[in-house]
């Protein structure tokens, strides 16, 4: 398979990225300047992501279009107003997730924004629940930049006038060197902030002026730190198609509508879950001291019983600590016990967090 | 003058009579980003050349570090244990990992001179 690049790519060499091969595309993991310094500066002014590897899915539709989409996706599309968004999935027929996504309405219809490495498969899944009047089109020719931290806000009303008034998962069409951009108040760090969607030929001016403004790149590498922090799931570690909602701790995702009226795909699964409780949760784990529990290490219980395993660990800069998510089962999942963490088959201490990690600051 | 002898693993090792000194040069600590973690060898513990000696994680993945000679381990840099950060400050001096007391003299010949080993990180880009 030929390794993809994003329009930005070659400036991204310029500031320079370290680039790792990430679900088929070069991507930056960090620049000179390091994961740490990255992940900080985020927090405390404001960073801006290349995440134009994921997929911008266009999908134009009537009444009957909701409708078909609302059998894989469980999200209450009929309440979704235009230029408003959702975090929600893709479902299997047992309810596994198939991937995360945030829907928005758009005039004609939808937009669905894909994780890079799940977006063919998943267009190939909703294209099954189409009608043939329904029109799509994956939109390869636009960019999408994230621009997070507490300063996004100041820095984009320059630039779009108005968007310091959207609320969080609302957006509104900007302009920006006379091409038309997307802009969304939404993000993956637990901070306030923006994603834009704008053509592939004007993505280079628009990071110029963040570059101006002092705003720095942020790699995949501060990007995972940021997410864990904020207790964000990565799709192909978190979630997968043998978890469902419910065992991921999201059924904040799925409206009472939907999981009442049901309709959607392994709605079954999802209301026993809800009823009797899921096996197996997700977890926050914060490591003893300054072990780091890598996905797949092992987890026991305080009795030496292996009761599940982490799917993501690394060390968090902005609490200077290790901290990881995992699956375990669900007897065991009360917030404070104590468990085990099996490292280079050594157990360490550990106990059961909340999420997130690190307070978000989002602007609702 | 302590003599300074580098592996292709990206380790030095200063020699001082019968103790060596180990650490992980500054091209590795750029290889690797912010070091957030450190596990040394256990004072007493016999080691063999080029087997796992400590670990060293980054913010992104774990790695090993290699003992460039045969020996046992004498004493651990518990500096770098309380504060993994300091690692990529200055990894050839004050960060040092461990000092090893040198089993076999003739081990050190087949390491680089520092000149051999800029010549070497020059010829393998990571």
């Amino acid at each position: 398979m030929e390794v993809e690049k994003t329009a930005l790519y070659n400036y991204h060499k310029n500031l320079g990225a370290k680039f790792v091969p990430f679900a088929g595309y070069e991507m930056p993991i960090q620049y000179s300047e390091g994961i740490v310094k990255e992940h900080i500066s985020t927090r405390t002014f404001a960073g801006f992501f290349d995440v134009s590897h994921m997929g911008q899915f266009f999908l134009e539709g009537d009444g009957t279009l909701e409708k078909a989409l609302e059998k894989i996706i469980p999200a209450d599309l009929s309440s979704l107003k235009i230029n408003q968004s959702k975090y929600s999935f893709l479902l299997n027929e047992n309810g596994g997730i198939i991937d995360d996504l945030i829907i928005t309405r758009t005039e004609k219809g939808f937009c669905i924004i894909l994780n890079a490495a799940c977006k063919n498969n998943d267009i190939k899944k909703i294209l099954k629940h189409l009608e043939p009047e329904h029109k799509y089109k994956l939109n390869n020719s636009l960019a999408l930049i994230a621009l997070q931290g507490p300063k996004s806000v100041n820095i984009l009303e320059n630039l779009f006038p108005g968007v310091s008034k959207l609320r969080f998962m609302n957006g509104n069409n900007f302009k920006f060197n006379g091409a038309k951009v997307y802009v969304t108040r939404s993000g993956y760090t637990g901070e306030d902030g923006f994603e834009i969607s704008i053509p592939n030929n004007k993505v280079e001016n628009l990071v110029k002026i963040f570059l101006n403004h002092k705003v720095k790149p942020i790699g995949l590498g501060a990007r995972d730190t940021l997410r864990l922090e904020a207790g964000l799931c990565l799709y192909g570690h978190d979630l997968n198609e043998e978890i469902n909602p419910i065992e991921a701790d999201l059924k904040w995702a799925i409206s009472k509508k939907r999981i009442k009226d049901g309709g959607f795909n392994g709605w079954i699964e999802i209301q026993k879950n809800i009823e009797n409780g899921s096996s197996k949760i997700r977890i926050g784990i914060l490591p003893e001291g300054k072990i780091i529990a890598r996905e797949g290490t092992k987890i026991f219980s305080a009795e030496d019983k292996e009761i599940g395993k982490i799917t993501s660990g690394t060390f968090g800069p902005s609490i200077n600590a290790p901290i990881a998510m995992g699956y375990i089962n669900s007897e065991f999942s009360k917030i404070g016990s104590k468990i085990k963490l099996e490292v280079r088959g050594k157990k360490y201490n550990a106990k059961i967090s909340q999420l997130p990690f690190y307070k978000k600051s989002y602007v609702k | 003058m302590i003599e300074k002898k580098f592996s292709k693993k990206h380790e030095w090792v200063a020699i001082e009579g019968e103790i060596a000194t180990v650490g992980i040069t500054k091209h590795a600590t750029e290889m690797l980003g912010d070091i957030v973690f450190v596990e040394l060898p256990e004072v007493g513990k016999s080691l063999e050349k080029e087997s796992q000696a400590a670990v060293v994680e980054s913010t992104k993945a774990a790695s090993d570090v290699f003992s460039p000679i045969s020996g046992e381990i004498t004493e651990g840099n518990k500096s770098i244990v309380d504060a993994p950060e300091s690692v990529n400050l200055d990894p050839e001096g004050a960060s040092w990992f461990f000092k090893i007391k040198i089993k076999d003299k003739s081990e050190l010949d087949s390491l680089m001179s520092k000149a051999e080993y800029d010549k070497f990180v020059a010829e393998n880009p990571s």
